[in-house]
């Protein structure tokens, strides 16, 4: 007889922060540079060198607060997707939301825009446009959402705005480099200026995932049973896929397309608290940033002196993730 | 528990019908499914809607539930219309078990008990003694007491049902709907999905209404049957009243007797078979009928060795 150990989620939560302020410690001492550990921890107790100081406080804390932020964002936004379309696979970077994000930045790029304010809003128009498409085109020829469906038009709209990237960026080479740069997601040489451009809108998306978490919860059932319940699915699936694009926009604005971020920590959420989108949601919000800064980490001593970019790195890790989950007995269902 | 149990959640005048519809239609695109029904459901009865595939009956409960729209005519709950209510009122009069219902996996007893009180819960009120109360309640009413930890992905095809029935008996409504509640289960499980089905109305007052595929159970548990072809209905009353030879061709285009349950008196269909004509060979006689042979099977005389 087995029984699901329900470990309490303010328990979970304590554990996961433990971990994330460890992590980001970390994250501050370690890198690809010259300052070793116990430079920067000299730093950090208010001593060391002045060159110490510089690299801990202007280089390496505002990274770590991007990845923070990213981090935050783009585990609850898969923990959302998941939920939406009733399949483990939804992911942001899989389903073409990160897509349509690079492009309408890329676009706005080749316009010639380079205020951050600015991208943050393009790259958030550009995710909701992807969500709206993929979820158009999931939909056509049927009622309801099919998972399956679902993953190969994500799969399909990414490949169409990916060539139609390639082809912008033949097309000019003035802006072709700094594209290129920022079309591998990465958290380091971000300005950290954009953060507060993002902060109103994670905000905002956090409110609104506070409002229909209750019926998000019930959508897990199934559409009828959420009516059943007195939901408007259709009502609440809209206010998911803007919180979605508030905060895939607001993610890739800051670091660029990282994918599998959000396939992967909704999964650990899951495997920790259960199914309830009310419980892996609030888990999702520490274990992404915990990944996405480990991950960075990672990045940064792998091949140093010289640096992975992030964006590579996940791709690296989360692509046989992905094929054993795939490959797996059986996919987890939700 | 020697006293009758308190029949708590259905507060509703006697008499008058907690669901009818009135001359409703119900289309999908352009194709008319359900055309100028009336439908008035006994309260505190167990009333099952039966009929060949495609003949409209889980649309009819998708549009008493509200999930469907009607194109014409009107649904009223408790004598109001039923779409001008918020949905949230209609889910605290009225539950819906849908068919094929899937949980995501890890989810246990309780999770998907407690989601029925959704309709009775606010930003302001999240999750209160009553609530609570009603969730113990239903789990009890499902005789699923001891097993509320338990991971529905690891209970038997019954035991899920009987949980799913437990989170629509959570929202403490004084109505059920219930749509292929046995489907896929076996006959063991099925009678127990039945028995707490009448259980539900006898003990606890509930009026439901259920899809049924199956002919011979719909006449066993229910008190009422409605039975549909092409969007209408044909016949309505107690089963051992309506419940003819002559209907069952009608429905199914089968033939039968009709015999009364020794032990119930419920209508039991026997010598079932499927109208046929009479074929008759070129040397004037009847070809041997496979289908009758197998209740009067004798094997064949055995060929002699070939020693």
């Amino acid at each position: 007889m087995s029984r699901r150990d329900t470990r309490p989620l303010p328990v979970l939560l304590l554990a996961a922060g433990a971990v994330l302020v460890a992590i980001c410690v970390t994250s501050l001492l370690l890198g690809a540079g010259e300052i070793g550990p116990l430079d920067a921890l000299q730093v950090l107790l208010g001593g060391g060198s002045a060159e110490a100081a510089f690299v801990v406080t202007e280089l390496r804390l505002p990274r770590t607060l991007i990845g923070l932020t990213v981090g935050v964002a783009l585990g609850a936004a898969g923990a959302l997707m998941q939920t939406l379309a009733r399949n483990p696979l939804a992911e942001p970077g899989l389903l073409g939301v990160s897509a349509g994000s690079s492009f309408a930045v890329t676009l706005a790029l080749l316009a010639g825009a380079s205020a951050a304010t600015l991208t943050v809003h393009v790259a958030q128009l550009g995710a909701l446009i992807g969500c709206l498409l993929v979820l158009a085109a999931a939909r056509i020829q049927g009622v309801g959402n099919d998972p399956i469906r679902l993953v190969l038009a994500g799969a399909t709209l990414t490949g169409l705005l990916m060539s139609l990237m390639s082809l912008l960026l033949m097309l000019d080479q003035r802006s072709a480099d700094e594209i290129r740069f920022w079309i591998i997601g990465s958290l380091a040489g971000r300005d950290p200026a954009t953060l507060y451009a993002v902060l109103p809108s994670l905000l905002l998306a956090l409110v609104l995932v506070l409002l229909i978490a209750r019926p998000l919860a019930a959508l897990a059932l199934g559409e009828r049973v959420a009516q059943g319940l007195g939901h408007h699915p259709g009502r609440v699936r809209l206010l998911a896929v803007m919180a979605v694009a508030l905060l895939v926009g607001a993610a890739t604005a800051v670091a660029g397309p990282i994918i599998f971020v959000g396939l992967v920590v909704p999964f650990i959420a899951r495997a920790l608290a259960g199914p309830d989108i009310r419980r892996t949601l609030w888990l999702c919000l520490p274990l992404g940033p915990v990944l996405l800064i480990a991950a960075d980490i990672l990045a940064r001593l792998l091949v140093a002196p010289a640096e992975l970019p992030l964006g590579v790195l996940t791709a690296l890790v989360g692509a046989p993730v992905l094929l054993l989950l795939i490959r797996g007995r059986r996919l987890p269902t939700l | 528990m020697n006293a009758v149990p308190p029949n708590l959640d259905a507060a509703a005048p006697a008499g008058l019908s907690p669901l009818e519809a009135r001359e409703l239609v119900v289309a999908h695109g352009e194709r008319v499914i359900i055309d100028g029904l009336e439908l008035q459901l006994p309260r505190g009865r167990v009333t099952a809607i039966v009929g060949p595939n495609g003949c409209g009956k889980s649309t009819l409960l998708n549009a008493l539930a509200r999930v469907l729209a009607p194109r014409g005519g009107s649904i009223l709950l408790d004598g109001q219309d039923i779409h001008r209510l918020p949905a949230r009122q209609v889910a605290r009069q009225l539950a819906l078990l849908p068919q094929d219902t899937a949980a995501p996996e890890g989810m246990t007893v309780a999770d998907l008990v407690r989601f029925g009180r959704q309709p009775h819960q606010s930003w302001l009120s999240q999750w209160s003694r009553e609530d609570q109360r009603a969730v113990q309640r239903a789990i009890r009413a499902a005789d699923l007491e001891g097993m509320e930890q338990r991971v529905l992905d690891e209970l038997s095809g019954g035991q899920r049902q009987r949980a799913w029935i437990a989170m629509a008996v959570a929202q403490s409504t004084p109505t059920l709907l219930l749509d292929e509640p046995t489907s896929a289960l076996d006959l063991g499980h099925q009678i127990e999905v039945f028995e707490l089905i009448r259980h539900l109305a006898c003990r606890h007052g509930k009026s439901i209404a259920m899809v049924v595929h199956d002919l011979a159970s719909a006449c066993r548990y229910a008190d009422r049957l409605i039975a549909m072809r092409e969007g209408r209905i044909i016949a309505q009353g107690a089963p051992a009243d309506i419940m003819t030879p002559a209907l069952v061709e009608q429905l199914y285009g089968v033939q039968c007797e009709i015999l009364p349950d020794p032990a119930t008196g419920a209508p039991l269909l026997v010598n079932l078979r499927r109208r046929r004509q009479r074929r008759v060979t070129a040397a004037g006689t009847e070809p041997p009928d496979c289908v009758r042979s197998p209740a009067g099977y004798r094997p064949p005389p055995q060929a002699p060795d070939r020693a």
